[in-house]
């Protein structure tokens, strides 16, 4: 647990820099601050369970099985990317190998989706489950709300953890929704939810596990709100001029890492040691990124269908006369 | 052979279907034992279990992407809307999640979203709806309308066999006044290819849906002149080769199209005649559309937006003559 947490923190740290070297090819959204939600939830799957990250979940893609290369070509646009180029960021998956469901854009969209996942292996005879993640402002969604209407009633394996870091983009969670803890969100289905510290990779590890296995049992969906903070802007050009003065230096002493490595009693040497084999990972992710070519741009036309005939044609001002 | 409505047909080829493949399975609002808003899927739930056919919450966002969640695992659902207009409350999830995903990371969506569309029932603006081009023109997604029993039954096989998301729409004022002989067991008929449903020299029309049988109507009145009809079938892919063929022989062209005007189907064939066979036009590529207007209630207005036989007929003779 403690390697992926400096893993997701390097990782990220090191694409910031490739960002203002202008080598990442479009959005960048840290984590930071909020690893020990994706680290403590992945570890509490098992292996042939689904999970459907979103923009802060590198942590939990790692966990998975995706490497540091995987994470790096993504953001580089390269042609050894998972999705060849194809799409942003962390928005790549492996449903055989990893169990791990490539998100979109759209925010919420992946409830209902993996509702769908749980319910495909009830149907098949397998006690999988599936998990997701959605932000504080995303449980404003109607697909938040629509996932879990047909999750409740089916009783199917979801776990909906709610990373809530205190803001969606701008807008604080006194904005999006009146309750005080977002998991009371769980009494419109009649399914259990619950809160705790997002910044306790044991906690959260404990609680996530605790949902997942309720919802294997025939439980049903489970909320799982992981209080946290998102330590950087939105995206590299968000300064986070509107949050109060204050706030970003209380929740530094809140520290995912620093607070598992006192509870590890890690000295210098450990944490110099993992640092050490994180360095060394993140400097050949970034070193293959770079070397690896983008893609062919004749590529473009291929893969939206299963038949690629559909879809390539040729003009008559690109045909011979 | 039995003699089989519109629906019946429909209603068989899901039933065979399922009886062949163990992955194919039913999601929708009421689809259970009351068996549908039209009865589609009557006596399934009896036949199937309550595991293959599942009966959704109101939630077309929902279940739609509940049904893409399940086809990641390797199943195949096939989802009815109730009718097709609320195919709008899960615009998102088809176009964005379905419509994309082979592209972005290789996962095929192998769902079919079906459900009753089509005007002419006196059923108002949200009841009437042609909604194919939001999806044809949406990369990813493929969109079938058949006309006549043998082909409704054979198209949504190929579209439940399809690995990629499919679009089918079922024109529900053909539901029960149409009926054909289909045999059982009947195999699926390729997608993205069009029927031509009357060979002629002098004329193109080309068509889909309950059009289709307008159009022959129209053409019938017309007794004499030589008429090719082309029945699309699937809107997307769109049958280019099919048009290009028949435009060829006859130098005219004209469209049917219950959809409204800007930016039906029949702009993008006028499009592709001009690209791939300007040479061989004798005349404007004419189309016959609805105006732009939402379906109207009242059968008086409906009557006035939708493309009549008359209608039909006196553009298709003044196309001849031109
Ligand atoms: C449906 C939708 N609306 C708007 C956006 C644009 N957007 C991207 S991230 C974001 C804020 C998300 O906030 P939250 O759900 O709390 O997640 P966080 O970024 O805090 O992790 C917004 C509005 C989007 N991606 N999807």
């Amino acid at each position: 647990m403690y390697y992926f947490l400096r893993l997701t923190r390097a990782l990220d740290e090191r694409a910031h820099v490739l960002q203002q070297q202008n080598k990442v090819v479009g959005g960048l959204f840290s984590n930071q601050g909020q690893e020990a939600i994706s680290i403590g939830s992945a570890f509490a799957l098992e292996k042939r369970d689904y999970v459907a990250p979103m923009i802060r979940n590198i942590g939990t893609v790692l966990v998975r099985g995706h490497s540091a290369r995987d994470i790096m070509t993504q953001y580089l646009a390269k042609a050894t990317s998972p999705t060849r180029g194809r799409d942003n960021s962390q928005h790549f998956g492996d449903v055989e190998r990893t169990g791990v469901v490539a998100y979109i854009s759209m925010l919420g969209t992946m409830v209902p989706v993996m509702a769908g996942m749980a319910l495909g292996a009830r149907l098949k005879g397998e006690d999988r489950v599936a998990l997701t993640y959605i932000g504080d402002g995303a449980t404003s969604t109607g697909d938040f709300y629509e996932g879990l209407c047909l999750a409740s009633v089916q009783k199917l394996a979801l776990v909906v953890i709610i990373e809530n870091n205190q803001y969606a983009y701008s807008t604080p969670t006194s904005k999006q929704s009146l309750l005080e803890n977002l998991s009371d969100k769980a009494k419109a289905f009649g399914i259990p939810g619950i809160t705790g510290d997002g910044n306790d990779v044991l906690e959260v590890y404990r609680l996530a596990k605790r949902c997942i296995e309720d919802a294997r049992a025939g439980g049903g969906p489970q909320i799982l709100e992981l209080k946290t903070f998102r330590m950087r802007g939105h995206a590299p050009h968000d300064n986070q001029a509107y949050v109060p003065k204050g706030l970003i230096e209380a929740w530094r002493k809140k520290d995912p890492i620093g607070r598992f490595e006192a509870v590890l009693g890690f000295g210098e040497a450990e944490k110099a040691e993992v640092g050490a084999r994180v360095a060394a990972v993140v400097e050949d992710a970034v070193k293959f990124a770079e070397e690896s070519p983008l893609p062919d741009g004749k590529e473009a036309l291929q893969g939206v269908f299963e038949d690629d005939s559909i879809v390539p044609f040729t003009p008559w001002w690109r045909r011979d006369a | 052979m039995p003699e089989l409505t519109f629906l019946d047909a429909i209603s068989r080829g899901l039933w065979e279907e399922m009886e062949a493949d163990p992955t194919v399975f039913l999601m929708g609002e009421d689809i259970g034992a009351y068996g549908g808003a039209f009865k589609v899927t009557k006596g399934f739930l009896e036949k199937f279990g309550p595991g293959r056919v599942i009966e959704t919450t109101l939630s077309e966002e929902g279940f739609v992407g509940a049904a893409i969640g399940a086809a990641y695992t390797g199943l195949r659902p096939v989802v009815e809307f109730q009718f097709i207009d609320f195919i709008a409350c899960a615009f998102d999830m088809i176009v964005n999640v379905a419509g994309t995903s082979r592209y972005r990371w290789g996962k095929g969506v192998p769902v079919t979203f079906r459900g009753p569309w089509g005007a002419g029932g006196r059923a108002g603006p949200f009841h009437s709806r042609s909604i194919e081009m939001w999806f044809a023109h949406s990369p990813g997604l493929k969109v079938v309308a058949p006309a006549t029993p043998s082909d409704a039954k054979g198209l949504l096989k190929a579209c439940i066999r399809d690995n990629d998301p499919c679009i089918f729409l079922e024109h529900k004022h053909l539901y029960r006044r149409i009926k054909e002989e289909v045999a059982d067991g009947s195999p699926a008929i390729p997608l993205g290819r069009a029927r031509v449903v009357r060979p002629g020299e002098d004329l193109t029309i080309v068509t889909y849906g309950m059009m289709l049988h307008r159009t022959m109507e129209a053409v019938a009145a017309l007794e004499g002149r030589s008429i090719e009809v082309l029945d699309l079938r699937t809107i997307y892919p769109l049958d280019r080769a099919a048009v290009v063929e028949s435009v060829k022989k006859t130098g005219k062209v004209m469209t049917v199209t219950e959809d409204t005007r800007t930016g039906s189907i029949a702009g993008e064939i006028a499009a592709v005649l001009c690209e791939e066979a300007f040479e061989h036009l004798d005349g404007p590529v004419v189309r016959v559309t609805s105006p732009d207007v939402p379906i109207p209630f009242a059968p008086t207005l409906e009557d006035a937006v939708l493309p009549s036989v008359k209608d039909i007929a006196g553009a298709a003779d003044r196309l001849l003559r031109y």
